[in-house]
This record gives C-alpha cells, structure tokens and sequence, in this order.
C-alpha cells in the first residue's frame, strides 16, 4: 500500500471547513485572539446559510468593529457612536423584507446609545442586535465601560472600578428583555468550539425571527480584550470565565417573547 | 384644471408637500414651534394615502440617524425641528454630509440661546450656513418667506438633496411656521418603485445582488491624505452649489439708493419698512436671499456700485449681516438692524434705522 501524502486528502470531498463567501478577502484588523473576528464568520455564516446575502443589510458602531463593513461581503451602513439601533429602524421601517442588524461594542450600545438601544428593543423593531460586551473600550485605549466589573482596573479606572465612585456595571441584556417589543434574548460566548457552535445557532434563530415580526432579536456575545485587558489571549479567556461569566451568565433570558425562569 | 387652493399653516403646508412629493420617510420629535409638522403628518396617515413612513422618535439626535439610515438606502426623508432640537440633530447632520446622502431638514427657528423662547427668531443662521456640526461642510440653505414657499420648499429640496447627494436645510421662523395663508398645492406624485430607486440610487444599501460590489455608506477614512482628498471633492461641490444655486429676489432695486437685504419673515417685515420709506421720497429696494447658502455674494457685490448703502434687517443680533459685509467689500456702508430673543421688529422701527443708521449715518 503506497503512502498517503497530504495531497491526497486535500480534496473537496475531505473539506470540513472553509470560509464563509459572505466574508471578503480583507484582513481583519483585530488583535490576535479577539473575539470580533469570530463573531463576523459566524453572522457571515449564517447569512450565507439562509441564502439571505442579498437582503440583508448591516449596521456598523463606532469602536474596534466601525471598519466591520471591510469584512462582511453585504451592504453595510456605518452610525455614528451608539445610533445603530435608530439607524436600523428606518432600513428595516422603509424595506420590512430585508433582514437588518446592528453589531454594537458596549460603550456603543450600553452607555452613548443607551437610548436608542431601549427604544429601538421598545417600539420592537424586527432587527436583529448583537451585542458584544468585553467590559472596555477597545478601540480608544481600554477606558472604563458600562460594563466594566467591580474592581476591574480600565485607563479611566486604573485602581479598579469602584461602585461607591464610578456606578455599577449595566446589565443592559437583562434590561431589555424586560421590554414588551423584545422576541428573544441570548448571552453567549465565541472562545470555545461548543460555545461557538451555540453562538451561531442563536444567530441563526434571530435572524430567522425578523420574519416572525415579533420584535428585536437580542443577543449578548461576552468577549475578552486581551489587549485591554492586558492580558495574553489565553489568560484573558480564562480571565473571562472566572470573572465575566458569574457576572453577566450564558444562556437563554428570553425565548418566544417569555422570560426564562431560573 | 382648477387649482387647489387651501388655507395652511406654514408647518402644515410642509406636511402636506411631503406627501404630496412622493417623499418615503419622515422622522421627528415634538418641540415648538413646528409640532404640527408631524401633527398633521399623523392625521393624515401616510402611510395609507402614499405608503409614507412617519415615525416619532425618541429623541431629535434618534430622529435624524433614522433619516440618515433611510437616506443610505436612497429614499426622500424629511424630519424637522426647532433650534433647541436642531442643535441635537447636529451630530447626525454631519454624518449625512459626510457621507454625501441627501436629506431634508426643517428647522421653525426660535430665539436661543439655550431653551430660550418659543417665539420667532432668526438667530440660527450662523448654525445653518457654516456648517452646524463638526468637519468642513455645508448645507444648501432654502430661507421661505411666504407658507406657499414653505410648501414649494420640499420639492425644490429634495431636487437639490438628491442632485448634490447633500442635506438641504429649510430654514423657517416661528411666523413662516404658525402664520395660515393661502397655498396652491401640487398634485400628488407617485413614490418610486424600489427598482427606480435602485437605478437613481446605485451607491444605495438596499441589499447587494450578485451583479455589483457591497455598498457601504460611511463617512470614515483613517488615511489622512484620503480624507483630506474627500474633502476637496465636498469644496468643489460646494463651489459648484455656490455657482450655480444662488437664489434671490430683487424688489424695487432699479432705482434704489438704499437697500434693505433680508430673508424669511424678516423680507415681508422690511417690504412694509419700504413702502413707508418710499412714501416719504426716499427710493428704497429690497433684496431678498431665497437661499443662505449658496449666498449671493456676487450680486451683492455688483449691486454695491449703484447704491448708496445696505442695511441687514434681521431677528438676530447679527448673523448674516457678515456675510453682507464680505459681500460688499467696503465699497458701501452695510449696517444691521435687528430685534431678536423672539421680538419682533415693526416695519416702522426698520424704517427709522434705515433713515439714523445708513442716511444719518
């Protein structure tokens, strides 16, 4: 029996994975091990699975993921710092038939966009928002998020946040599950395989849900920032599971318009 | 066919015009004095008669990112406020600029600065004309003086918003707003189809078919000599609006040794100043601005050899009354005339600050 060489298995019938079409060619322009990257293949799978390419337009924030509409192959509308949501209404108000979602950092979508986000999830437009919640702000050097934890250090909170000066972190995906306009509300997580694969079906449920017109799809991904949070990719996720995760846990809040009960 | 006259409020004639111009979107927040603009708009139902989308919104800077997000996708959006909300609109105004979307935008100015007054001013004109926002941009600036003009102003609007790819701002007062006249209305035209918007629009997200790249609207470029190229793409725009935009109208200037140059309900205001001072033998004309920006400065300019003097009549303590002097160049005495904070000004005190501040002067 002759030796099999790598040539012989890299052919199509052996292809388990490749990127997604919906993604461009562009480089990503996110620090190693971070999770927006991940986050864009799995919205770009989704799209490209639901043959939905077409009809779906995006809404980019300002932070680390303002340049996202570089990688993802659809049409894509950048808004100002925290009025993706508002920016959204009128694309899905003015073509209910196309599928509409906002990518939004913390900062965007929980402390400048506050209000849009809350109206937007209220008046229950059929969009769907994901969330990404690394308790910092990236792009702009690591300063104190809405969500940053209690006693976590940030460059506006170099001692650690403290209540008592500085506020509580927003549990904003609890908040707006609350809201009568909101469908569903999932928090997940993009560092492991599992979570990943969780991470995509709840994508692919929410945007299956704009045809339901039930209200906002919600989903929270809780990210690391290695880099803001100065840590290597591997401690900063093992950071994440030990600190994020007790505070702002994974799982479904609401399904089909109920809040899940614990 | 017969015309068909209605008795209107200004804000109501511009409602109405929206409709009526096949318009597909618009976006507000109540402040006074311009609620009946979105007022009417509800009573009406658009979305009935034209398959309009009207909306309230949460706030004045949620409103205009709602028209920005709709005018991404090529439609014609309208939203409208007073200078308080105006200023909120700012930071979205400059985001449409920036990205070169056409838009719409109504403001019933009323005296500032802060919350002010609810009554009439013209003091948002520096606001209006340089820019408003932050970065190097423009708006093309439409000055209505009549409610039929507030009424014309719409289509006259979205032709240039469009044609520029550029917000084109409205700027009315708290008289051009409440004040009911008589307008003649249009006839309502039919919206465009998706399809026609796409082909007027190719620049438009409306969702990326397999024949064209991703369209993406935004206004960033981290590459400085990008921006700073983009940048000189918008000023020669600009320099195209100002060449061929400019908009006014000259009464009684044939004769005229003075001039009283004004806009808005400031116009109507010195149109009775000038009968009383033709009445007493002194030949007075008026010139109107129609639009801000671009701002006649060359016929201004011209105007300057034949006349003795110029005097801005304004509800500001001074705005465009600049703008006149850069106009002039010194070649004649341009003074300024104003009551604001909301007063009025009667045409017999712009009279007598014609005859003490130009003729005494």
């Amino acid at each position: 029996m002759a030796e099999i060489t790598l040539q012989d298995i890299i052919k199509e019938e052996n292809l388990v994975y490749k990127k997604s079409k919906v993604m461009t060619d562009n480089t990503l322009s996110y620090c190693p091990g971070c999770g927006h990257g991940t986050a864009h293949r799995l919205i770009a799978e989704v799209i490209e699975e639901l043959g939905i390419q077409s009809e779906t337009i995006g809404v980019s924030p300002v932070g680390c993921s303002v340049l996202m509409y570089n990688f993802l192959d659809i049409d894509m509308q950048q808004a100002a710092h925290g009025r993706a949501p508002a920016v959204a209404t009128a694309i899905k108000r003015i073509m209910p038939e196309k599928y509409v979602f906002t990518y939004q950092g913390d900062g965007d979508l929980a402390a400048i966009g506050t209000a849009e986000t809350i109206h937007a999830c209220n008046r229950g437009e059929n969009i769907t928002i994901i969330f990404i919640n690394n308790g910092i702000y990236g792009m702009t050097g690591g300063q104190m998020a809405p969500t940053t934890l209690e006693g976590m250090p940030a460059s506006t909170c170099p001692f650690g946040r403290d209540i008592e000066l500085m506020g509580n972190p927003l549990k904003m995906t609890e908040l707006v599950a609350n809201l009568a306009g909101v469908y569903s509300v999932s928090r997940h997580s993009v560092h492991t395989p599992r979570n990943v694969r969780k991470a995509k079906k709840a994508i692919l449920q929410a945007f299956e849900s704009q045809k339901l017109k039930r209200g906002v799809s919600f989903i929270e991904i809780v990210s690391n920032c290695n880099s803001g949070w100065k840590l290597t990719p591997r401690k900063a996720n093992e950071w994440m599971e030990e600190n994020m995760f007790p505070f702002y846990p994974l799982g479904d809040i609401k399904v089909d318009g109920q809040l899940v009960t614990k | 066919m017969e015309k068909e006259l209605r008795l209107m409020k200004g804000n109501e004639a511009i409602a109405e015009a929206a409709i009526r111009a096949g318009a597909d979107a618009y976006f507000g927040y109540p402040i006074t004095p311009q609620s009946e603009v979105i007022e009417y708009l509800m009573a009406q139902q658009p979305h009935k008669r034209t398959g309009m989308v009207v909306l309230q919104a949460e706030s004045e800077v949620s409103a205009i990112n709602m028209i920005y997000g709709a005018a991404a996708c090529g439609r014609m959006a309208m939203t409208s406020s007073s200078s308080p909300g105006i200023s909120l609109k700012q930071e979205g105004i400059s985001y449409i600029a920036g990205a070169e979307l056409p838009c719409l935008i109504l403001n019933v100015v009323r005296g500032g600065p802060g919350l002010g007054t609810i009554q009439p001013a013209q003091s948002d004109y520096f606001q209006s004309t340089k820019g408003g926002g932050h970065g190097d941009y423009r708006l093309v600036v439409l000055a209505p003086a009549s409610v039929q003009e507030m009424y014309d102003s719409v289509e006259l609007g979205f032709d240039l918003a469009f044609k520029y790819l550029n917000p084109v701002m409205v700027l009315a007062d708290g008289i051009i707003g409440q004040m009911m006249e008589k307008v003649e209305l249009g006839e309502q035209k039919v919206r465009r189809t998706p399809e026609e918007i796409i082909k007027q629009c190719p620049w438009a997200t409306t969702g990326k078919p397999e024949s064209r790249d991703h369209n993406i609207i935004t206004s960033l470029d981290l590459v400085a000599a990008n921006q700073e190229k983009f940048n000189i793409k918008l000023q020669a725009k600009y320099k195209e609006i100002q060449d061929k935009e400019v908009r006014y109208e000259m009464i009684n200037c044939e004769d005229a040794d003075y001039i009283l140059v004004a806009y808005g309900s400031s116009a109507r205001l010195s149109m009775k100043a000038m009968d009383i001072l033709r009445a007493k033998g002194i030949k007075v004309g008026i010139f109107r601005l129609i639009t801000l920006f671009p701002f006649p400065s060359k016929q201004l300019f011209e105007l300057a050899d034949k006349v003795k003097g110029f005097l801005a009549v304004e509800m500001s303590a001074g705005q465009m009354v600049e703008d006149l002097q850069l106009a002039v160049q010194f070649k004649k005495p341009v003074k300024h005339f104003g009551r604001f904070g909301g007063v009025i000004p009667s045409p017999e005190e712009i009279a007598d600050a014609l005859e003490q501040k130009i003729i005494g002067g």
